[in-house]
């Protein structure tokens, strides 16, 4: 490999970098196939099989927490820690509160979803975990908010660049999410439980305004932060235009924090917070394609390259998502529609689209890039990236086509009524219709954990070749010096 | 005036109010001026600087730097 990479690796702190992005993978084969297994539950309730700690109730909560914490957490880390250094051309500030932040990471992780197992749960959504842990995130992200900060201040370029803009968007917001979400007295020092501060249809609106921002920032504005990186540098050319990056970056800056309330249509909520929060749905419509757009034709006049690279198939394919579940959300939230959609299994379809589509598809396509540059070598097998893209994109397909069928078919069928006024349906019908819909998305699931497999054997294969050609080349080096001495 | 902003209700238009003014100034500075629109658009490159021969050399200096600062 080139000396330039070599000297990369000194004087870039690419140690912490490759910590996360290893952990990243591990916490996402656990988080997919735990997801796949309580989507097989739904379809074959016999595999709960009467263990309290694998049921759909306190899996789900360990699921999603380790495909967003653990999973796009530790994506996010990784990236922000390598993107910060390399567009700034300066070493990571503090490389011990760095490595607290990973350490302090990885043991929330585990105490929140061995605790969900368990039984013990703060019962928020994307919130579940209790008081200690709530902390023990303060700490870890605030230490996480002074080494970007530092770094960005020893920057050897006048300008910041607009990744780096989302990024600490995304570290800003979510502990302002987070600490205002888990306000709360604990029961005692010794209890896991605790009183929230909030009450009611107040502890509702905090919810979603926690939950929809946690979409909006965590699994948004952080990933476009490594799409305005990885994208550029996958394609060999700059982004298309940066003065949309930036109307980009502060029209989803202004907006996102109004629209949580679109959760909350036809309940207690007053009608005026749930409409003021579709009004601004809509409107994210329009910074969130051009992001889409200036993401896509970034490939402008290189679309051969959809032929010929994998990654950029990942890439691409991300952002086409993204405008997807971008265009699909502001849809569903317009009470109409929402009347429709909401507490069905269309919502779950909506949320993987992005999830599945969007943010697991650009971090695998960001890793694959990343990677190969961390370890100063060469991806072991470029015919396994395809193998992976086909897997997921399929496995995506399976997932989001069986969810509107079984969504839009189970809101028909709960608001269905007879010529005399009564429901046309049972609930148990309902629950009849889903099963073969429920079993195609467990299938499409297992494509999905089949890819993210196969990325894992790829990238251990990739390392250990990485270290074989570092040791034959520490080998030839002391010949050589030892030729030289005699 | 300063009755009217003591009214929590009046927080809502008054935030509406100062978020648009800021958005559309953001939108003229943005893409107002040939002069400014060249030196946003420079930045795009910034990711690929780190890529030029002499970068390394740069960055280096900066990590010798860190660590005489101990």
């Amino acid at each position: 490999m080139a000396q330039g990479a070599v000297a990369a690796d000194t004087q870039y702190d690419y140690d912490i970098v490759k910590k996360f992005a290893i952990m990243a993978l591990v916490w996402g084969v656990l988080g997919m196939t735990a997801g796949t297994y309580i989507a097989s539950e739904l379809a074959f309730p016999f595999l709960n099989f009467d263990i309290a700690q694998i049921t759909f109730g306190r899996l789900r909560p360990g699921h999603t927490t380790m495909v967003i914490f653990g999973f796009g957490g530790n994506a996010l880390f990784a990236t922000s820690y390598y993107v910060v250094q390399r567009t700034c051309q300066a070493r990571l500030w503090g490389s011990g509160l760095a490595n607290f932040t990973f350490w302090g990471w990885q043991a929330a992780l585990v105490i929140g979803v061995l605790g969900y197992m368990n039984g013990i749960t703060d019962g928020k959504e994307y919130a579940e975990f209790p008081w200690y842990v709530d902390i023990l995130i303060t700490l870890v992200w605030v230490a996480y908010f002074v080494v970007y900060v530092q770094t960005l201040r020893r920057r050897s370029q006048p300008h910041i660049y607009v990744a780096n803009w989302f990024y600490l968007a995304f570290i800003l917001a979510t502990a302002i999410l987070h600490i205002f979400r888990n306000l709360a007295v604990p029961v005692g020092l010794f209890h896991p439980e605790s009183y929230s501060l909030y009450a009611g249809v107040q502890d509702a609106m905090v919810q979603w305004w926690y939950g929809h921002n946690a979409v909006g920032f965590f699994l948004t504005a952080a990933f476009l932060g490594m799409m305005y990186y990885f994208v550029p540098k996958q394609a060999g050319r700059p982004i298309y235009s940066y003065r949309l990056s930036i109307i980009h970056f502060w029209a989803l800056s202004f907006m996102y924090m109004w629209v949580g309330g679109h959760h909350l249509h036809w309940t207690a909520l007053p009608d005026w917070t749930s409409s003021l929060a579709a009004a601004f749905s809509i409107l994210l419509l329009m910074p969130s394609w051009g992001g889409m757009i200036n993401g896509i034709m970034t490939l402008s006049g290189a679309w051969e390259k959809l032929r010929t690279d994998p990654i950029m198939l990942f890439l691409i394919t991300a952002l086409s998502f993204y405008g997807m579940s971008t265009f699909e959300g502001p849809m569903m939230s317009l009470k109409s529609v929402n009347a429709l959609s909401h507490y069905t299994d269309w919502t779950v379809g909506h949320v993987h689209s992005g999830a599945l589509g969007w943010v697991a598809m650009i971090t695998f396509g960001s890793f694959y890039h990343l990677i190969p540059r961390l370890w100063e070598t060469r991806l072991w097998s470029t015919r396994l990236v395809y193998v992976h893209f086909w897997l997921a994109t399929i496995g995506i397909v399976l997932y989001i086509a069986a969810m509107w069928v079984s969504g839009i078919g189970q809101g028909l069928m709960l608001r269905a009524f007879d010529d005399y006024g009564n429901l046309a349906y049972t609930f148990i019908e309902s629950v009849q219709f889903m099963h073969w819909p429920l079993v195609v998305r467990a299938l499409g699931g297992a494509f999905f954990v089949s890819g993210i497999l196969l990325m894992c054997f790829n990238v251990y294969m990739t390392v250990r070749t990485a270290k074989q050609e570092q040791a034959a080349l520490e080998g030839k080096i002391a010949a050589k010096v030892a030729q030289a001495g005699a | 005036m300063f009755e009217w902003l003591s009214h929590m209700e009046n927080t809502k238009p008054l935030a509406l109010v100062i978020f648009f003014v800021t958005f559309v100034g953001i939108l003229l500075y943005v893409f107002s001026g040939r002069k400014r629109a060249e030196r946003l658009e420079s930045y795009k490159n910034i990711p690929f600087l780190d890529d030029e021969e002499g970068a390394s050399d740069r960055a280096g200096k900066v990590a010798d730097k860190d660590q005489d600062n101990g």
